[in-house]
């Protein structure tokens, strides 16, 4: 029985896992195939700094996140404390709508914007680029930010908001002073989760990203024919970076948690 | 706190990007090129049905392998020690922090027909298979990229139930037949059902994934929409129908789904 | 101190979803002063002093503080402070700077701020433990916090809702000791909102006793347990025998059969009305010498006494007593006459 735990886990493990190593090991390969091995190198991670049109898309992934990562945590963050003070049938409504990026199906959040976008483009004189890209982001992230605010807002006391007037606060003092601290986990984990997807995102921003490129519209164009593989080199790095932030982070909260039950 | 007014940044936001959207995709659907109202655009969707059927028996399949394949990953998990937890659930969802586009490539190297996968098998002289471009295909990455947020949702309802229910039903002398039918599964039904649909409902409507591991053999409704709005096909009022009827289909299958656990919305995220 | 009325409410009412939770109160508080809003859940104690507070504006009604109406004057305006119920510490600041979290506000010099700040946990025993984590702290730790938060702004009233419900019995009884003594020493108006009688009849001046938004009684201590004006207040302060009985005439009543002398006057000839009787206040005496015999039902010890249920003409009278008695046993029941409290028959 341990044993067929274990090779159960391997199995999905491997499985999990076997694309990542592929694609690391060929971001070192010699030549530019995707299936044999012809030498260790590491002048795609040369290169990579010296293509532009990757070094570009980064970059337009990375504003384009940290902008639409930060308006929609500060929009969703006074959405949800607005939403908590309504009634029944409001609240449900608002929140209903809020969810329909979140339930439904990327590819209609992105069509449906880019219909939007379209008829707006018959008023306003504008193009698809890093505006429209910057507002589609923001939108199916909101949800996210609202979701993980809610439940903290109901977790709180509503008596330390009123703590905070007695002793002195107005309410715009007592909201920043006391609320935000109380929900600021919530609000810190909606920015992060914002973040992830709006780096993440391929679907919403094909869309809706006209000549603005992220990286993932990027490597969906390459793989018609090709992914280079200074993309692959690209990826380790972020991937890396991302490891090393994770094992940081988990260790520490281990290292905190042991300390909290001495 | 009599705050709620302070929404209402967010609610004119909410009206034009979210709720606006929506209604012009149904506005778009149920008219024509000059903007008569027309059934002719869903009437034309009778030709599309094999594309819908793949698309749904497809979603389905891999739906029902990522439940099979994650049950016992997040049952182990939600019973080991709260630390270690922490590490598994990191480490399963450390390849979701790939941009999935690139994992999907990356199986393209694997199953192509001089692919890593082949070249293994070649090693003791069998194959080649033929992998890429068959609905296997699709299946597979689709369970490969959703298989995470099968297990999510599994793992945190799971590890709030109590171990103790479970050796309850093996010391009233239930064998681990009934201990799941008549413990786990009904304790776990929340997030079966949450699973459930955070699988299906991206993996019907997936293109990327059709597009990259099956070919031209299989052709979802994702491909259909993106034809329509990107493509070479440009008719968005055809394209609005789809994603209309795809957007039916999906609240189907979650008020289909959610009528299994009652009104349990937790564990969504 | 009669004519030292620092808060004064006047005919509130509050509505809420078309309930009525207070019906035209009115209420005059003393300076320094311990009162005690005393009720069951839902009688309006709460409201009133959210009213007070300024977390509730009333439907109608005034509000005076010092003679000065302030109905309209939001929280942070007013003299008050509060200790809320489960405390409602800033679980993101450390001990000393949710103490010092209005002293801030003020602007008030450093200095200032860490010698009160310092002396007020020192008032409330909690001298060592300025840098904890609010969340490290037991509950009665966390309430004493929460005491000191709100007195560091010396507010001349204190209003405390349900402060000691979460602790238990044995922390409890600590606390209203501490807690009248603090009263005491910083000589201010406290506002002390609870469902527990004992609570109140222990620590306060005046008790207010309310039911359904109305106030049913105030008085003292003393005045409302051995005076209930209601069978409402006998009933909820301590226990009590109520009976059915018939006001014969001036000073004589007519309890299930059985005339007794009594001190009260002022009914109608044969009025039907409300007899309240104390456990305590009972004899036990043998069945023969008794002015009323009964059946003994059941026995409990509760410690200093034995609870005991007897059975006289169809009900069942609760005796407190020191002396065992057996169960199934007849025995005789003795009432003095400053023992009977007669009240007008309750409608429900």
């Amino acid at each position: 029985m341990k044993i067929l735990k274990k090779l159960y886990w391997v199995f999905v493990l491997a499985f999990l896992y076997m694309p990542i190593f592929v694609m690391i090991a060929f971001s070192f390969n010699q030549s530019k195939s995707r299936t044999v091995w012809t030498g260790f190198t590491l002048k795609w991670y040369v290169e990579l700094f010296k293509n532009e049109a990757i070094i570009k898309a980064f970059f337009t992934t990375l504003i384009v996140a940290v902008i639409a990562a930060t308006v929609a945590t500060v929009l969703g963050t006074i959405a949800a404390v607005g939403i908590d003070a309504m009634k029944n049938w409001e609240k449900s409504l608002v929140i209903n709508i809020s969810y329909m990026p979140v339930v439904n199906p990327d590819i209609i959040t992105g069509i449906s914007l880019l219909l939007l976008f379209n008829v707006f483009r018959q008023w306003f004189d504008f193009d698809f680029g890093m505006g429209t890209l910057i507002i589609s982001h923001i939108t199916f992230n909101v949800p996210y930010v609202i979701l993980s605010v809610m439940p903290k807002l109901k977790q709180m006391d509503y008596r330390v908001y009123e703590a905070a007037l007695d002793l002195g606060c107005n309410p715009t003092q007592a909201f920043f002073k006391v609320v935000v601290p109380e929900i600021m986990p919530g609000i810190i984990s909606g920015f992060l989760m914002a973040l992830t997807f709006s780096i993440d995102d391929f679907i919403i921003s094909y869309f809706n990203s006209g000549h603005a490129q992220t990286l993932p519209v990027a490597i969906y164009a390459m793989a018609r024919r090709r992914v280079s593989p200074e993309m692959y080199a690209l990826s380790t790095i972020m991937f890396l970076v991302i490891l090393t932030v994770l094992f940081a982070v988990n260790i520490k909260s281990i290292k905190d948690e042991k300390k909290v039950t001495r | 706190m009599k705050t709620k007014y302070i929404s209402a940044p967010y609610l004119l936001w909410m009206a034009i990007f979210i709720f606006a959207p929506l209604c012009l995709v149904v506005y778009f659907a149920f008219t024509d090129k000059r903007g008569n109202f027309t059934f002719e655009n869903m009437s034309a969707l009778s030709t599309y049905a094999p594309v819908f059927l793949r698309s749904i028996i497809l979603a389905g399949v891999a739906t029902v392998v990522c439940l099979v394949m994650a049950y016992p990953v997040s049952y182990f998990m939600s019973r080991m020690k709260a630390n270690r937890q922490k590490v598994m659930m990191m480490v399963i969802m450390l390849p979701m922090w790939m941009n999935f586009l690139l994992r999907t490539y990356a199986w393209m190297s694997l199953l192509e027909r001089n692919g890593l996968i082949n070249k293994f098998f070649g090693l003791f002289g069998m194959g080649p298979f033929n992998m890429i471009n068959t609905n296997g295909a699709v299946i597979l990455g689709m369970v490969y990229n959703y298989l995470p947020f099968m297990i999510l949702p599994l793992y945190s309802t799971m590890v709030k139930i109590d171990h103790s229910l479970v050796e309850a039903a093996q010391d009233l002398g239930g064998n681990l037949y009934h201990v799941l039918t008549k413990v786990l599964l009904p304790l776990s039904l929340p997030g079966i059902t949450t699973g459930i649909t955070m699988v299906f409902v991206p993996s019907c409507s997936t293109f990327v994934i059709s597009r990259m591991l099956g070919g031209d053999s299989a052709f979802m409704i994702g491909d259909l929409i993106d034809l329509q709005f990107l493509g070479n096909s440009y008719n968005p009022h055809l394209g609005s129908a789809m994603s209309l009827v795809l957007m039916v289909l999906v609240l189907l299958c979650m008020s289909v789904t959610n009528g299994f656990a009652d009104d349990d919305s937790e564990g969504l995220l | 101190m009669d004519n030292n009325i620092i808060i004064s409410l006047k005919d509130i009412v509050v509505d809420f979803d078309g309930e009525t939770i207070l019906n035209g109160l009115s209420l005059d508080i003393h300076d320094k002063e311990f009162v005690t809003l005393l009720g069951p859940s839902g009688c309006g104690k709460t409201t009133t002093l959210r009213i007070i507070g300024g977390f509730q504006t009333p439907k109608s009604g005034s509000v005076f503080f010092d003679g000065k109406d302030i109905a309209d004057l939001p929280p942070y305006k007013r003299e008050v402070n509060t200790v809320f119920q489960k405390y409602a510490l800033f679980s993101h600041l450390n001990v000393f700077e949710n103490i010092a979290f209005g002293l801030r506000l003020k602007k008030l010099p450093d200095q200032e701020i860490k010698s009160r700040v310092l002396e007020m946990l020192e008032i409330v025993g909690l001298k060592n433990f300025a840098r904890r984590d609010i969340n490290t702290l037991s509950g009665g730790q966390q309430q004493r916090v929460a005491i000191a938060r709100a007195l560091v702004n010396q507010p001349k009233v204190l209003l405390l809702d349900e402060p000691l419900g979460a602790l238990d019995l044995k922390l409890r009884k600590e606390m209203q000791i501490e807690l009248k003594r603090i009263q005491q020493a910083l000589e201010i108006t406290f506002i002390y909102v609870t469902h527990d009688q004992e609570e109140a009849l222990t620590m306060s001046d005046t008790v207010v006793v309310m039911k359904g938004g109305i106030i049913q009684q105030i008085g003292t201590p003393q005045d409302i347990y051995n005076e209930p004006v209601n069978a409402f207040v006998a009933d909820f302060i301590g226990e009590s025998n109520i009976l059915d009985g018939i006001m014969v005439r001036d000073f004589l009543v007519e309890i299930n059969g059985t005339q007794f002398t009594c001190v009260d006057k002022g009914f109608k000839p044969n009025e039907l009305v409300n007899v309240v009787i104390r456990p305590e206040d009972i004899e036990v005496v043998p069945a023969i010498q008794g002015q009323l015999s009964g059946v003994v039902k059941s026995v409990v010890f509760k410690g200093v006494h034995y609870e005991i249920t007897v059975e006289q003409g169809g009900f069942d009278w609760i005796i407190h007593s020191t002396q065992k008695q057996n169960v199934g046993e007849l025995i005789g029941m003795n009432i003095g006459p400053e023992e009977i409290h007669i009240m007008k028959r309750m409608r429900d």
